[in-house]
């Protein structure tokens, strides 16, 4: 049976692995064009509202923490905490989503969209000899919406999992002797927050 | 005589099984829903090798539309410049992402490992399936984006043509994002089993050299896949949403893309050459009757290739006007690169050295390669070569530079490979004959064909061109011909590979006197396997007098 468990958590893992570098190329292609266009990235990234991407932060930190919690009520075998630390999980990542919604909203009423759509207003500072505003700044928020939306789906696949381990959990699925899901959607559950610690100073806070 | 494997009492002769994997259980929905990695391996290579087929098709239709200077053929044309387009990017699709991407690992590997490691299945059975139902999946969506207009922009999708053109650019993207978790499922799959499932007795270094092969390609699935996995969902979003990564008008750039694709790209050309080296590993011990000569090395070896896999990529990108700097660090780690695969070949070579060779058709197919992928990895050097490259570049030369190594590489070990396993697993021998005398045609043909086309790509003839210099056909022609041969010789390898599952199930447990542990076993093996765990007491290869059984 350890032998298993040992195994399962490799397989876990790797697949983690697998998301770092999904995302990885994102994070790369940020880079890049953060050094293409410094000073619009630099002035778009005063459009994000800070103190919500804060309290999503905090949010996704305490989820990390329930979910800890979740996996440790399993090693003891408490069901009704297992339950209950991963319906808590789930409600953090509900307001996370709630959060991104308002942020996206924003987003959209501001005109702080990709190239293309791209019409915020004219406090951007580099452009070009007719007038027109850099493309840098549409590329920002390309990434954000990329970046984010992407995080944003791995939160969605997560909650579903959650909802799927606690309903086996309340089911009497899990024991001291067998709790491999729910340690393992718990190792999914921390990077998906970990990659959002990555997001967030990236997007909000970096100068 | 004293067979080193404890527990196992019989040797090659004792009583066949009766029930083996392939009777056990009866119907469809008994495969379809199949975990045994024996079922999923055989399903895959049915798979594979339907997609094979498919790919080899669409190649036999582009060498006959440039076997004449007007495309005609009996007095029609044959294809239009579009369709042309559209048949060699097909070409290219299918055989790179539904043939041989998975072809060695899922076919074979997915056979083999496990017992090899004296396991009774891979780590996640389930996820083997998965797998599987995967590239089902990523076959289906290439077939309807095939049927609803296919595409026409080169298996590189290169931006700005792929972000604008009509066609299914998103629906084959798609297909191959599908395909690339199925890739990636399977190369975990393989990491965890080769980590935690192995025999009591064998350690790292007792596993075979084919593990080795497998084990290392399975960390570059994991490793690489994801990144092509974005790069596509970039494309996909550059072309429904404007997202203007890649386009200059909206502030993007589209050598990004050449970038982020050969970032993939590359380590996934190592995802295909590695199982097939790995093959020749197994291959050549046996058929010369003698130890690996330098295990470890090899060992190393396929692990530094898989690493250093990672950072030549832009080696496809010299002229496409990356910094002379890039340019010139790119170039030697190329170099470099070649090392693992000289070490692999002159071991090869010592093993066979005062070894007692026999040349049976699995044997002939690892001599070719040795032949083969030393042409193809030698061009591979002339096309790092800065100074020659900017010549070479997207000519024939590069095209027969990569069909010397995954063709005359893989392709070769793959055939191979299913020669050798195939007593295994299907408990009957292929006509001796037939087989060298297939093999002896697909070498042939296959150096009419490609040869050719080195000289064709050092006098100019641009890749992919649908019209051509008259001064070329001659060539062109010959190439052509060169096809029909290959194809002979693959249609005989089927017809009688087919014909001998007609025969009763008469083969030996270890038809050929191979030292790893799947030869233990029935041919078939039985649902589990191996009756008992079996412990290895042994060094792999060990081919001395005393271990050996006959």
């Amino acid at each position: 049976m350890e032998q298993q468990f040992d195994t399962s958590k490799i397989g876990m893992w790797l697949f983690l692995a697998t998301e770092v570098l999904l995302f990885g190329g994102l994070f790369v292609g940020f880079g890049l064009m953060q050094a293409r266009y410094p000073q619009e990235f630099i002035e778009a990234h005063e459009h994000l509202q800070r103190p919500l991407g804060a309290l999503n932060t905090v949010v996704l930190l305490i989820s990390s923490f329930t979910m800890v919690m979740g996996v440790l009520s399993a090693q003891r075998g408490d069901k009704k905490k297992v339950v209950m630390f991963l319906v808590l999980t789930i409600l953090c990542a509900c307001i996370f989503l709630g959060v991104k919604y308002f942020e996206y909203s924003h987003k959209f009423e501001e005109g702080l969209l990709p190239p293309r759509w791209y019409h915020a207003q004219s406090t951007d500072t580099v452009r070009d000899a007719a007038g027109n505003v850099s493309h840098g700044y549409g590329t920002f928020f390309a990434f954000y919406f990329m970046m984010t939306g992407l995080h944003g789906i791995h939160i969605l696949v997560g909650i579903f999992l959650l909802s799927w381990i606690a309903v086996r959990a309340h089911r009497g699925e899990f024991s001291k002797a067998y709790y491999t899901p729910v340690d393992l959607v718990g190792l999914y559950w921390h990077l998906v927050d970990l990659i959002w610690i990555y997001l967030f100073p990236l997007f909000y806070l970096i100068k | 005589m004293e067979n080193a494997i404890k527990s196992q009492t019989r040797i090659a002769d004792r009583p066949r099984p009766k029930i083996n994997y392939l009777n056990a259980t009866h119907g469809i929905w008994s495969w379809m829903s199949t975990v045994d990695h024996k079922r999923i391996g055989v399903m895959y290579l049915v798979g594979v090798l339907g997609a094979f087929f498919v790919g080899g098709m669409f190649a036999l239709l582009v060498r006959l539309t440039l076997l004449t200077h007007d495309h005609m053929l009996f007095g029609r044309l044959l294809l239009t410049a579009d369709a042309y387009n559209r048949v060699f990017t097909l070409h290219g699709v299918i055989m790179v992402f539904l043939f041989i991407i998975p072809s060695v690992p899922a076919a074979l590997g997915n056979f083999v490992l496990p017992l090899m490691l004296g396991a009774k299945d891979v780590a996640f059975p389930r996820l083997n399936l998965a797998s599987f139902y995967l590239w089902c999946t990523g076959a289906i969506l290439a077939v309807v984006g095939m049927i609803f207009g296919a595409i026409d922009t080169g298996w590189t999708f290169y931006t700005p043509y792929s972000t604008t053109t009509n066609g299914t650019v998103t629906l084959m993207t798609m297909a191959v994002f599908i395909l690339g978790f199925s890739s990636i499922f399977t190369g975990i799959n393989f990491v965890a089993t080769v980590h935690k499932l192995r025999a009591p007795g064998m350690g790292w270094f007792d596993m075979p050299l084919f593990v080795w092969g497998i084990y290392s390609t399975a960390i570059i699935q994991v490793l690489a896949t994801p990144v092509l996995g974005i790069t596509v969902v970039l494309l996909m979003l550059e072309r429904v949403f404007s997202i203007g990564i890649f386009d200059p008008k909206l502030g993007g750039d589209p050598v990004l893309f050449q970038h982020f694709f050969w970032f993939y790209s590359h380590p996934a050309v190592y995802i295909m050459i590695l199982p097939g080296m790995a093959i020749i590993s197994e291959l050549i011990p046996t058929f010369s009757r003698k130890t690996m000569f330098g295990y470890r090395a090899v060992a190393y070896s396929s692990v530094s290739l898989a690493l250093l896999s990672f950072i030549v990529w832009g080696h496809h990108m010299f002229v496409a006007g990356q910094s002379q700097l890039a340019t010139v660090i790119f170039s030697a780690l190329t170099f470099l690169v070649a090392i693992p695969s000289g070490v692999k070949m002159f071991n090869w070579l010592g093993t066979m050295y005062k070894g007692n060779i026999s040349l049976e058709t699995p044997m002939l197919y690892a001599i070719s390669f040795l032949l083969l992928f030393a042409i193809g990895g030698l061009t591979g050097i002339f096309l790092g070569t800065l100074s020659v490259d900017v010549h070479l570049t997207d000519t024939y030369f590069v095209v027969a530079h990569f069909h010397y190594v995954m063709m005359g590489g893989t392709v070769i070990a793959f055939i191979g490979g299913i020669h050798y396993w195939w007593p295994k697993m299907t408990g009957r021998m292929y006509s001796e004959k037939w087989g060298r005398i297939a093999c002896t045609l697909i070498f042939i043909g296959f150096n009419m064909t490609f040869l050719t086309q080195f000289i064709l790509g050092s006098r100019g003839m641009p890749r992919r061109y649908y019209n051509y210099l008259e001064q070329y056909q001659p060539l062109h022609a010959f190439s052509t011909v060169g096809s029909w041969v290959i194809g002979l010789g693959m249609f005989m390898t089927a017809a009688y590979l087919l014909a001998s599952l007609r025969k009763p199930m008469d083969a030996p447990d270890n038809p050929w006197g191979g030292t790893t542990l799947e030869w233990t076993t029935s041919s078939p093996p039985i649902e589990h396997n191996f009756e008992e765990q079996p412990v290895l007491t042994k060094a792999p290869y060990d081919y001395r007098p005393e271990t050996v059984a006959h």
